[in-house]
């Protein structure tokens, strides 16, 4: 197929706007977290965003979309980028590279909840690289790039498990190698800048649309339809997620925006396989099943942070399933169990469930044995002063 | 000019306590617990006699010379200067440097703005 002026186009713009859901992300933790944190939680998305830049061109790309190796991983005929260019199938495999780039920088950003307020920046560093080569670019792999779920038949549109359960399970395991915050549980650590946090939300709700609609990888009809199922279930999310949080207390404009996240999440593996009126349906659950499983981690007295596991982990736990439900193919070819073909939601079962497993296990591995080398936390003084002034010497402190 | 016989009139304190940000609740909770609504509440910058803490960076120190506190502002009646400030004290307490400390000085003259007392 030559290459399309059209898709070329719209894929460009739609890289552009997946790479500002990553600084995104730095907003929305960064308003959650106390104000000493706020520079190092925008900042480690930055950071996350340009480590995986580079890992993404030298190794990363060909351990995601190399030839084949035993369903588990590409193999290194990409290395360096070799063979990557400017010719391809509809358009160039080069912007195919760099739109998964945006892809993988903007999990990894989403993996620091579980460690706000109190990971080493060098630390970071050195675990993202890891945590990018071992945990995303394999799942990337058995998705997209011809491994063992990509064969299965497993469908995941736009990254619901590669993404979200991803660094949500991840997010999770991390938490635990890390330890609760210093005081937590005993002192308030509400979040100290909700506005801040709407505004990541806006840029991650924005940034979205080509998230969903650019997996289509072609301007096309289907890129419309996971645009459009894509605003719905943010919309139902929202509303579910307020109505839920209104019936304790008030309607929380955090509970609002997380209700949001909660429906882009559920939606990002459904989205080029459900329809309108099941995108409400897929939303509206996700806002109610993340606010459960955040009040679960609470009551636990688990300290991952900023809920990545409530929301991005459940919400792709549950967007996965919904996809083996939902899915008609009418609209991208398969159909799911209300179609009459259970067998798909098996498939989504497994699927998510493996990558659930291995993206704990491999993260809680790769966590410890950081830890042991390099240590992953600050000192206790160090985070009671803050990200912000220890690792960065900066401050939003007057 | 002060009228000197106001100081025996008023028999009023002024509670000043520079405390942890964190222990605010905890300190709001207990006096509220004891009865002691009125307060004053703002958020200061300070050090003490140990000048901030430091910390070690890459090798280098890195000073942090004035931290972020909490002052509770409030005036009582002289016999509730002591309930007040022991509850302070063992609610705002860690044991480390840093805790803060408690002043208490005399009122000379209180005046309602909505009412004429």
């Amino acid at each position: 197929m030559p290459i399309s002026a059209g898709d070329t186009a719209f894929i460009i713009i739609c890289t552009a706007l997946v790479m500002l859901m990553t600084p995104g992300v730095g907003l929305f933790y960064g308003g959650m977290v106390r104000r000493k944190n706020l520079i190092s939680m925008i900042a480690m998305s930055f950071v996350s965003f340009a480590i995986v830049s580079i890992q993404w061109v030298t190794v990363g790309y060909t351990l995601s979309f190399g030839s084949d190796i035993a369903g588990f991983i590409g193999g290194l005929d990409h290395l360096f980028l070799n063979g990557v260019g400017m010719d391809g199938d509809g358009i160039p495999d080069m912007l195919f590279m760099v739109f998964q780039l945006a892809f993988a920088g903007v999990t990894l950003a989403i993996l620091t909840s579980g460690v706000a307020g109190r990971i080493k920046l060098s630390s970071f560093m050195v675990l993202g690289v890891l945590w990018t080569t071992l945990v995303y670019d394999p799942l990337a792999h058995w998705a997209w790039g011809g491994g063992w779920a990509h064969s299965l038949g497993a469908l995941d549109f736009a990254g619901g498990t590669v993404v979200h359960i991803s660094s949500g399970f991840g997010a999770l395991a991390l938490a635990l190698v890390i330890g609760n915050r210093v005081g937590f549980g005993k002192y308030s650590m509400e979040a100290e800048n909700v506005p801040i946090t709407l505004l990541g939300g806006a840029m991650l709700w924005f940034g979205w649309f080509a998230f969903n609609a650019g997996s289509a990888l072609a301007a096309d009809g289907l890129a419309v339809n996971a645009l459009v199922v894509t605003n719905i279930s943010a919309a139902s999310g929202a509303i579910t997620w307020m109505l839920a949080s209104w019936i304790k207390g008030k309607p929380s404009s955090l509970g609002l925006i997380s209700g949001a996240v909660a429906g882009l999440v559920a939606i990002t593996p459904g989205s080029g396989f459900v329809g309108p009126m099941a995108a409400i349906f897929i939303g509206g659950s996700a806002g109610l099943l993340c606010y459960s499983a955040l009040l679960f981690r609470v009551r636990k007295g688990l300290d991952e942070s900023l809920d990545a596991w409530a929301v991005h982990g459940v919400g792709g736990f549950w967007g996965a399933i919904a996809t083996g439900i939902f899915a008609t193919a009418a609209i991208g070819g398969v159909n799911g169990l209300l179609y009459g073909n259970p067998g798909q939601f098996v498939i989504q079962l497994v699927d998510a469930s493996v990558a659930a497993i291995y993206a704990f296990g491999m993260t809680y591995i790769l966590a410890k044995l950081v830890d042991k080398i390099m240590g992953l936390r600050v000192t206790e003084e160090e985070e009671y002063v803050g990200l912000d002034i220890s690792q960065h010497g900066e401050s939003t402190i007057a | 000019m002060v009228n000197p016989q106001l100081h025996e009139v008023t028999k009023m304190k002024q509670v000043t306590a520079i405390i942890r940000p964190e222990k605010l609740e905890e300190v709001k909770t207990a006096l509220e617990d004891r009865g002691y609504f009125p307060m004053t509440i703002s958020e200061v910058k300070g050090r003490g006699a140990q000048k901030g803490i430091c910390i070690q960076y890459r090798g280098s120190q890195i000073k942090v010379d004035t931290i972020p506190k909490v002052e509770i502002y409030m005036v009582v009646n002289d016999e509730d200067v002591r309930p007040i400030t022991d509850t302070i004290r063992k609610s705002a307490r860690t044991g480390k440097f840093g805790d803060g400390k408690i002043f208490v000085s005399p009122i000379e003259e209180v005046i309602g703005i909505r009412t004429d007392e």
